[in-house]
């Protein structure tokens, strides 16, 4: 059927490069997924094929559940990652809403000051984190990284939702005021909901860096109570040999849970994006 | 219960001043519209009253106390905006009832008003609805009804028929006039549009630049406008303006409304060439292109058949012409 809007052509062409595309962006992900179910002969001897009766092997993963306290990890990975975000999300709309809200002296600037954290890179603060961290006694505890974490996601949460808070309508805060809500009021039950959307795609782009990181939980808490996936992950990494198996298999693992943290935030965008806002 | 005064207020933004001192005394009961072109400081004036703006000077008064530093919910006030502004996650009856929750009134008196709106304005089908499921003349009901529970003081209007279609805005401003009649509360509303001035108000406040140009019942400013801005803001089509000294006059600007102005095709004082003719059915509207008065229009009552192209005389009714002084002051 072609209307005015489509044609078949363009249709085909469309789906071709997103098809591509989508190829490209999951081929190492399958290609992980796929090995950490095969035997180390499996992966060296045919590393694109998937996993046959011969090579179908699960030594990687009871390797990962076997060595190293693995659960452990997870745990502390989700603790962090978890945190932060909370951290991230409530202090940035809280300051995005001063921002975008108040007028008060020296506005502009502070606007500025909070988004600068987005130019400059935090890992160039190692060295002084480390010595604030060593000072406060903080050196292999969650909170460290969970305070380092909270720091480097602001920046960046503080600037969209400032953009996406002066959208919603004054109308809708003033008429709050007159029924005689607190500040606090209109900004958890009127602005929040409405910037929904926006909140869920920060929540994105703040989560999948903190799980990934491995920079900070390296040099800030590399203790074995405190270590995360990515890190214990770096257990089967040797100088002369590498346990390929366990590392596909706890990497394969590690995807799992950002997947599900994920699936609840778009669907929460979608959600957002169609709910019936006023107006 | 329901009076207002404000004395000297004036509202800067920073090097910006908005209100440049606004002096007004409405009593109560009264409906009082305040108009002007966009950015003269009509809405920041009712901001002010309402406390969500704080003036930078002046005091306002409501029912004689001071209310310069109480909060807008301790006010006494209601408001209705522009936009409804309706809080998406309520119900159309938890719409109305949160300020009254908020103000801790017993269940059963919000009950009661709740029922007493919601019948005035009939919205009892849809009080258990959101919002986003309500058509935008419904919404604005919703809205108004908000601000009816609360029994307040003063109603505040914030250009509340901008976002309805024609047709609604005629409706929903029949609903409020009658509303103004069965309550009988002080109410202040806002507008850019002076036909809503002129069909709601017992007073109208005309604002020019956070001035106040003129105070007055809609046919007080019909009549007599006190200047050229009030006598062109006010009726529609505008009044035709015309330089005095091309018509040989001692005033500055000679104005003449459209309905003052007859035409003949034979004599008249001014001849012209008509530019275009618009036929509303009720009456039509001639543009003239004149040799003495430049472009002016003409309204006439009924149809009247002219071709652009065609010459006419246009006569003005020399009892309902006004005379401008240099200032853009009437001369009498």
């Amino acid at each position: 059927m072609s209307t005015a809007t489509r044609s078949l052509p363009r249709t085909i062409g469309a789906h071709a490069i997103l098809l591509t595309y989508t190829a490209i962006a999951l081929f190492p992900v399958i290609l992980v997924v796929m090995n950490s179910f095969k035997s180390r002969a499996g992966i060296f001897g045919a590393p694109l094929t998937p996993p046959t009766a011969k090579t179908f092997d699960l030594i990687g993963y009871t390797t990962v559940f076997g060595q190293g306290d693995f659960f452990h990890y997870f745990q502390n990975s989700l603790v962090v990652t978890v945190a932060s975000l909370f951290f991230v999300l409530l202090f940035g709309a809280m300051a995005a809403f001063a921002l975008s809200e108040y007028r008060f002296r020296g506005n502009t600037l502070m606007g500025l000051y909070l988004a600068l954290g987005i130019m400059i890179p935090i890992r160039l603060g190692t060295v002084a984190i480390l010595q604030l961290m060593v000072a406060s006694g903080l050196v292999n505890t969650l909170t460290a990284l969970i305070l380092v974490y909270t720091a480097q996601g602001l920046p960046l949460a503080i600037f969209i939702l400032s953009e996406f808070m002066k959208q919603v309508s004054n109308d809708l805060k003033n008429a709050g005021r007159i029924d005689g809500l607190s500040e606090y009021t209109i900004f958890f039950r009127l602005v929040l909901p409405l910037v929904r959307p926006a909140m869920a795609t920060v929540a994105v782009f703040t989560m999948i860096p903190i799980w990934n990181d491995l920079w900070f939980p390296l040099i800030l808490a590399p203790s074995e109570e405190t270590k995360t996936v990515t890190l214990g992950a770096q257990l089967f990494l040797g100088q002369f040999v590498t346990n390929w198996n366990a590392i596909l298999a706890a990497l394969s693992l590690a995807i799992l849970p950002v997947l599900i943290l994920y699936v609840i935030f778009s669907r929460q965008l979608i959600r957002g994006i169609t709910s019936g806002a006023v107006k | 219960m329901g009076s207002l005064k404000i004395e000297n207020v004036k509202k800067a933004f920073g090097p910006v001043e908005v209100l440049k001192g606004i002096d007004l005394q409405v009593t109560d009961g009264e409906f009082v519209v305040f108009v002007g072109p966009s950015g003269c400081g009509k809405s920041t004036l009712l901001r002010v009253i309402a406390g969500l703006e704080d003036s930078t000077s002046g005091r306002v008064l409501i029912d004689g106390a001071d209310v310069s530093v109480t909060p807008p919910a301790k006010r006494g006030i209601a408001m209705v905006f522009q936009t409804y502004a309706l809080y998406p996650h309520l119900t159309v009856k938890n719409n109305m009832a949160l300020g009254l929750k908020q103000a801790g009134t017993p269940g059963a008196e919000i009950e009661r008003r709740i029922k007493i709106a919601s019948a005035m304005l009939s919205l009892e089908p849809y009080l258990e609805r959101r919002p986003a499921e309500l058509s935008g003349g419904q919404r604005q009901r919703v809205a108004i009804g908000r601000a009816v529970v609360r029994e307040p003081k003063l109603f505040l209007f914030d250009e509340p028929l901008s976002n309805l279609d024609a047709a609604l805005r005629v409706n929903t401003r029949l609903e409020i006039a009658q509303l103004h009649r069965r309550l009988k509360a002080t109410m202040i509303y806002v507008t850019h549009d002076q036909v809503e001035a002129m069909t709601l108000a017992d007073k109208i406040v005309v604002l020019n630049a956070g001035r106040i140009e003129q105070i007055g019942s809609p046919m007080e400013l019909y009549n007599s406008p006190a200047n050229e801005f009030v006598a062109g803001f006010i009726g529609s089509p505008k009044m035709n303006f015309i330089d005095g000294a091309r018509l040989g006059e001692t005033a500055k600007t000679i104005g003449v409304r459209p309905e003052h102005l007859t035409v003949d095709t034979k004599s008249g004082a001014w001849k012209g060439t008509v530019v275009h003719a618009e036929h509303l059915g009720a009456d039509t509207n001639l543009y003239l292109d004149c040799e003495k008065a430049g472009l002016i229009t003409v309204r006439i009552f009924g149809v009247y058949n002219a071709e652009p192209g065609s010459t006419l005389y246009a006569t003005p009714d020399a009892a309902k012409t006004y005379r401008f002084g240099a200032d853009g002051k009437v001369l009498r």
